[in-house]
């Protein structure tokens, strides 16, 4: 029987402690008819050694191709101790540190970790992690609403320049709640113009969710927005890339006042892509808002020694005791992808992190200028970026990406479902782990695919990893 | 000492970063920081010595017995891991093409979708949500889609137990109802006058958990399940304990329209220290249409993401991707290495574990919560005479127990049992263990009797003494300030 | 059974009211109900000016384990809060009758104070809950 240790002899001796006559006696409780005849639907056991052979082909099937796609979750170089350590037994399976003193490590680790968000972005207090960014952010527009003192309004300004998924699970999780999210468009320029929210002076809303860097890579005017925001007595929410954090000016200190709430997704911070999750969301805030936070808190304390400890605390805002009037419902956070986190950003230091945005940064303009060469490629948005641009390519996205693929290289997130507007459009990226080679491997691909094009029809059942087009 | 008190200025750890440092002419001076954060400069070895024996300062499943109820903390095989972290499953971005780079992992995920609709005897199912909390949002979101659809908005009640877990409450309010609680009876069994007279017109479902948070299977469910759907209120299950009747018993079969399963329980997911869990929801035919987005799909031929254009009506996306792939990875691994006769299995080991060691602590003088019932998975015991006697709180004997080299029961949960601990052993324990742990208890309860200032001053052994949470509240100390 | 001032009126809900008789009334929670929550950590005072209605929940007491709203014992307008507690909410266990208090109000109607329990009939109420 896997994972169950039970010989016949244990069985039969804890059978007659119990007094009964055997496992099925145990169930008697349960109406007869309520009992299943069996799980006929779920295939037959496996060992170690076959499950294995399975996940083998599946991975081997799936490839390592190589990638210029971001849109949210970025292919950067994690230590390779990070995962060793947090990998860990004594971190990967610790329940939930309750039991304070049986879990110092992990309680630690959330310490650290705190102050080093509280740090990158600039703010006073943070939370021990949530679900995602999306989530995150969803989390952090129900905050604004339930701390604006100023204003009493359920409105919240999105712009369309926030990350399109993203949109769509704020709007999934808030509008039972009757939070209205009222779109904001953008410029030319890819960004907010901050002359554009003139219209909205003197309306009611409970925040303006600034995305630093935008979704299009595009960065944003954070100090004239939060000012604006905080004017026309909104919370400023930022949306923030832990790794630009290194470089671009902290939400803590965007304007005059710096922003409310800074939100973000915290995969870059040594997460692997992992088809999307699991990944953590940050949430910090500033100080007079540290009530709302959802989710668990670690603070430090001493024991009865005086010696210094550390502990879950401010539990009362959270549903094991508040229920009904809870901050969130969020429970079960992502404690395990925080602990690696904390250890990259330990590993890779305040100088690190700084070197590889300034890789991300640096590559992507290698990129960029690079596919420029290419006839038929454009930079859509002529504005500072970080680490993602917007390129059209003057041919339909979705066909040359598959024919990218066909050659294990995937070419970019493809814009045109969410922004037609914008015609032919792709996000590209390069994190610090592509090289000129790559890049160079990439150009040359896109290159002949769209001349190919030019010339004439290519088959449009392309069989994938074969031969070349 | 924490990391930050390692660091020098000008310590940099060269084998992990990009080498250049030049400046970042085209990002204009407004956009950028003035100040570096305060991150670490410390040296691979210092980090790595430094986490390293954190980790030793923690209980874990892998070094200590945890039983913890409501929790089912079973071991959690190290294959699941090693598979669920091959260099292609973990480096697949979330964008990647299905078709020429995801048929593995979507070949999981939908076997995955069939396992938990076949274990729970439902029509549909969703693996997106990333956490139990998630999952009930997901659930009560749906409810609410239905009667919605059918233009049934007049209901705003949601009814949850007394005895339930705080996220039933709590997602009632974010789904925009309001929660009502329905007392339980002396035996542990929902109040069935009490929830007569509390539904009607404006009940949009029940949220329960079967076997129930007291540790007793809820017997009349078949008639809560008439009493709710005869006044058009749906059912929510709670999968919290479906470690108890895993294979055993169908949440479908007991009349629930929707279920959400915690991975990180009942498929042996790693708890990691407070997540990531995994929160899929399965449902009944009737609320199909409103399952959360992505759905993995199969058309003979090709696997691949369901999203918004297939299904219309859907709640919506609950994360920017797909949820935990990776920890729903690792419960597709635990399910097929279990097969359907391992997974019938575990509800029987569960339950014998918890009877056992339910009786063989009633033998040493413990008191039960509900004597009269059998345990499921998980049981009671009740330290209200040992506090009123000894003045030894359920607290106390908790922490003594992490002198004894076991993690703490679940205490103060369910708050209806005064002085409570709720005891779930889980079936990957062995009777040596459980027997180590009674003899524990009863060497505690000696303790209680004659000096119970050895346990409210416990625990002892740990790398902290007992810590002062009320200095933790009222002193809040919650980021690390360096000192000039 | 802990201490019930003879002066004051009490609200089924633990809170209690002292007629100041200058047409305001002080509230602040029951020596008893600091005593079922515990070491106070932070108190949610109403803001001056808002008028409550009877019942309605307009402060929150938190100890470590627990928090529970505080009830209009009375309707009327909040005329002062008390700072003190803000800062040190320990002032609900060591003083709940004192320095403890909570907020002062102006009752819309005075006569209302007559409904509220008196100080054996709160006693009652306490014991019954023990049971």
């Amino acid at each position: 029987m896997p994972f169950i240790p039970h010989t016949q002899e244990d069985e039969r001796a804890m059978l007659a402690a119990i007094g009964a006559d055997s496992i099925e006696t145990l169930f008697d409780e349960i109406p007869a008819e309520l009992l299943a005849k069996g799980l006929v639907d779920v295939p037959d056991g496996l060992n170690e050694m076959a499950i294995a052979r399975i996940m083998h082909q599946h991975a081997a099937g799936d490839g390592m191709p190589l990638c210029f796609i971001g849109a949210g979750a970025y292919e950067h170089h994690i230590p390779a101790a990070v995962w060793e350590i947090a990998g860990r037994g004594e971190f990967y399976s610790a329940y939930t540190p309750y039991q304070a003193e049986a879990s110092q490590g992990s309680l630690q680790v959330l310490y650290e970790y705190q102050t080093m968000i509280a740090s990158l972005t600039g703010m006073d207090a943070t939370n021990a992690s949530l679900y995602d960014g999306a989530s995150g952010l969803a989390e952090a527009v129900l905050m604004a609403v339930r701390a604006n003192r100023k204003s009493k309004s359920r409105r919240v300004l999105m712009p369309m320049t926030v990350h399109p998924a993203y949109r769509k699970v704020v709007q999934t999780l808030v509008r039972n709640q009757g939070v209205e999210l009222v779109e904001l468009d953008y410029s030319g320029s890819g960004n907010i113009e901050p002359e554009y929210l003139q219209r909205y002076n003197g309306e009611d809303f409970a925040a303006l969710v600034i995305p630093q860097p935008n979704f299009f890579g595009v960065l944003e005017e954070v100090d004239a927005l939060t000012d604006w925001a905080h004017a026309n007595n909104m919370l400023a929410i930022g949306l923030v890339n832990p790794t630009a954090l290194a470089v671009l000016s902290p939400p803590g200190e965007w304007g005059q006042h710096g922003a409310d709430i800074a939100v973000g997704e915290g995969q870059p911070l040594g997460i692997p892509l992992s088809s999307g999750g699991p990944y953590f969301g940050f949430i910090a805030c500033k100080q007079a808002h540290l009530r709302q936070l959802p989710g668990r808190i670690v603070g430090r304390t001493v024991d009865l020694d005086g010696r210094t400890g550390y502990t879950l605390t401010l539990q009362a805002r959270e549903q094991h005791i508040r229920r009904a009037k809870a901050t969130s419902n969020i429970c079960s956070n992502q404690g395990l992808m925080v602990t690696a986190a904390t250890i990259y950003m330990a590993l890779v230091g305040v100088e690190g992190l700084a070197r590889v945005a300034h890789a991300c940064h640096a590559n992507t303009h290698a990129l960029v200028e690079r596919l420029l060469q290419i006839e038929g490629v454009e930079q859509v948005f002529c504005s500072p970026y970080f680490h993602e641009v917007v390129l059209r390519i003057g041919q339909p996205v979705a066909e040359v990406l598959r024919a990218l693929a066909v050659q294990d290289i995937l070419g970019g997130y493809d814009l045109t479902a969410d922004y037609p507007e914008l015609g032919q459009a792709l996000l590209v990226c390069a994190t610090e782990t592509r090289t000129v080679d790559d890049i160079e491997r990439y150009a040359q691909n896109l290159e002949r695919i769209l001349s190919r094009r030019k010339e004439g029809p290519i088959c449009s059942k392309l069989r994938p990893k074969e031969g070349t087009i | 000492m924490l990391i930050f008190e390692y660091s020098r200025p000008g310590r940099c750890n060269a084998a992990q970063s990009p080498g250049s440092t030049q400046a970042y002419a085209d990002i204009p001076e407004r956009f950028r920081r003035k100040q570096p954060p305060l991150l670490p400069a410390v040296s691979e070895l210092d980090a790595v010595r430094h986490y390293t024996r954190l980790s030793q300062k923690n209980f874990s499943i892998d070094t200590h017995f945890y039983p913890l109820g409501s929790c089912t903390m079973k071991y959690n095989p190290r294959a699941c891991h090693t598979l669920a972290s091959l260099p292609a499953l973990l480096s697949r971005h979330p964008q990647a093409p299905t078709a020429s780079h995801g048929q593995g992992v979507l070949a999981c995920l939908y076997d995955l979708q069939e396992i938990l609709k076949s274990v729970t005897g439902m029509a549909g199912c969703s693996l997106t949500p990333a956490a139990g909390a998630q999952g009930e949002f997901a659930g009560v979101a749906m409810i609410r889609a239905y009667h919605d659809a059918r233009g049934d908005t007049a209901r705003r009640e949601i009814l949850v137990p007394d005895a339930a877990h705080g996220t039933n409450p709590a997602t009632a309010v974010m789904c925009g109802y309001e929660a009502r609680e329905i007392p339980t009876d002396e035996h542990g069994d929902v109040d069935l006058t009490a929830l007569k007279e509390a539904v009607g017109p404006q009940t949009a479902g029940i949220m329960l958990t079967n076997p129930s948070t007291l540790g007793v299977f809820e017997r009349q469910i078949t008639a809560i399940a008439k009493i709710v759907h005869g006044v058009g209120g749906l059912l929510y299950y709670d999968g919290a304990n479906l470690n108890a009747i895993l294979g055993k018993v169908k949440p479908g079969a007991m009349g629930f329209d929707v279920v959400h399963l915690n991975l990180h329980k009942t498929f042996s997911t790693p708890h990691g220290g407070g997540g990531p869990g995994a929160g899929p929801v399965v449902v009944a035919e009737r609320l199909l249409p409103f399952l959360p987005i992505p759905l993995v799909g199969y058309d003979g031929h090709e696997y691949r993401w369901l999203s918004e254009e297939d299904c219309p009506q859907s709640i919506g996306r609950l994360s920017a991707h797909a949820g935990n792939v990776g920890i729903l990875l690792r419960a597709y691994i635990y399910a097929r290495m279990l097969g359907a006769e391992g997974m019938e299995r575990v509800a029987d080991y569960a339950t014998l574990n918890a009877n056992y060691l339910m009786a063989r602590l009633q033998e040493a003088g413990f008191s039960l919560a509900f004597p009269k019932r059998r345990a499921t998975h998980e049981f009671i015991v009740s330290l209200k005479n040992e506090a009123r006697d000894w003045g030894v709180t359920a607290r106390d004997v908790g922490k003594r127990l992490l002198d004894y080299g076991f993690h703490a029961p679940t205490t103060y949960f369910p708050l209806l049992v005064p002085e409570c601990l709720l005891i779930e052993p889980t079936e990957t324990e062995s009777k040596q263990t459980l027997d180590a742990f009674v003899e524990a208890m009863i060497a505690i309860r000696r303790e209680a009797q004659e000096s119970p200032e050895l346990l409210t001053g416990a625990p002892y052994s740990m790398p902290v003494k007992r810590l002062d949470d009320v200095k933790a509240a009222r002193e809040l100390d919650l980021i690390w300030q360096p000192t000039a | 059974m802990s201490n019930v001032p003879a002066e004051l009126k009490y609200a089924k809900t633990h809170e209690w009211v002292r007629d100041e008789g200058d047409g305001t009334v002080t509230v602040g929670i029951t020596e008893h109900a600091q005593d079922l929550l515990g070491d106070m950590v932070f108190v949610e005072l109403p803001e001056v000016g808002v008028v409550l209605a009877k019942g309605q929940d307009c402060a929150v007491v938190e100890s470590v384990k627990a928090a529970s709203d505080i009830y209009a014992p009375l309707a009327g307008e909040v005329t002062a809060v008390n700072e003190a507690v803000s800062d040190s909410p320990e002032l609900l266990n060591k003083e709940p009758y004192g320095e403890g208090w909570l907020f002062r109000m102006r009752p819309a109607n005075a006569a209302e104070l007559g409904n509220l329990f008196d100080a054996a009939g709160y006693a009652s109420v306490v014991a019954e809950e023990e049971n």
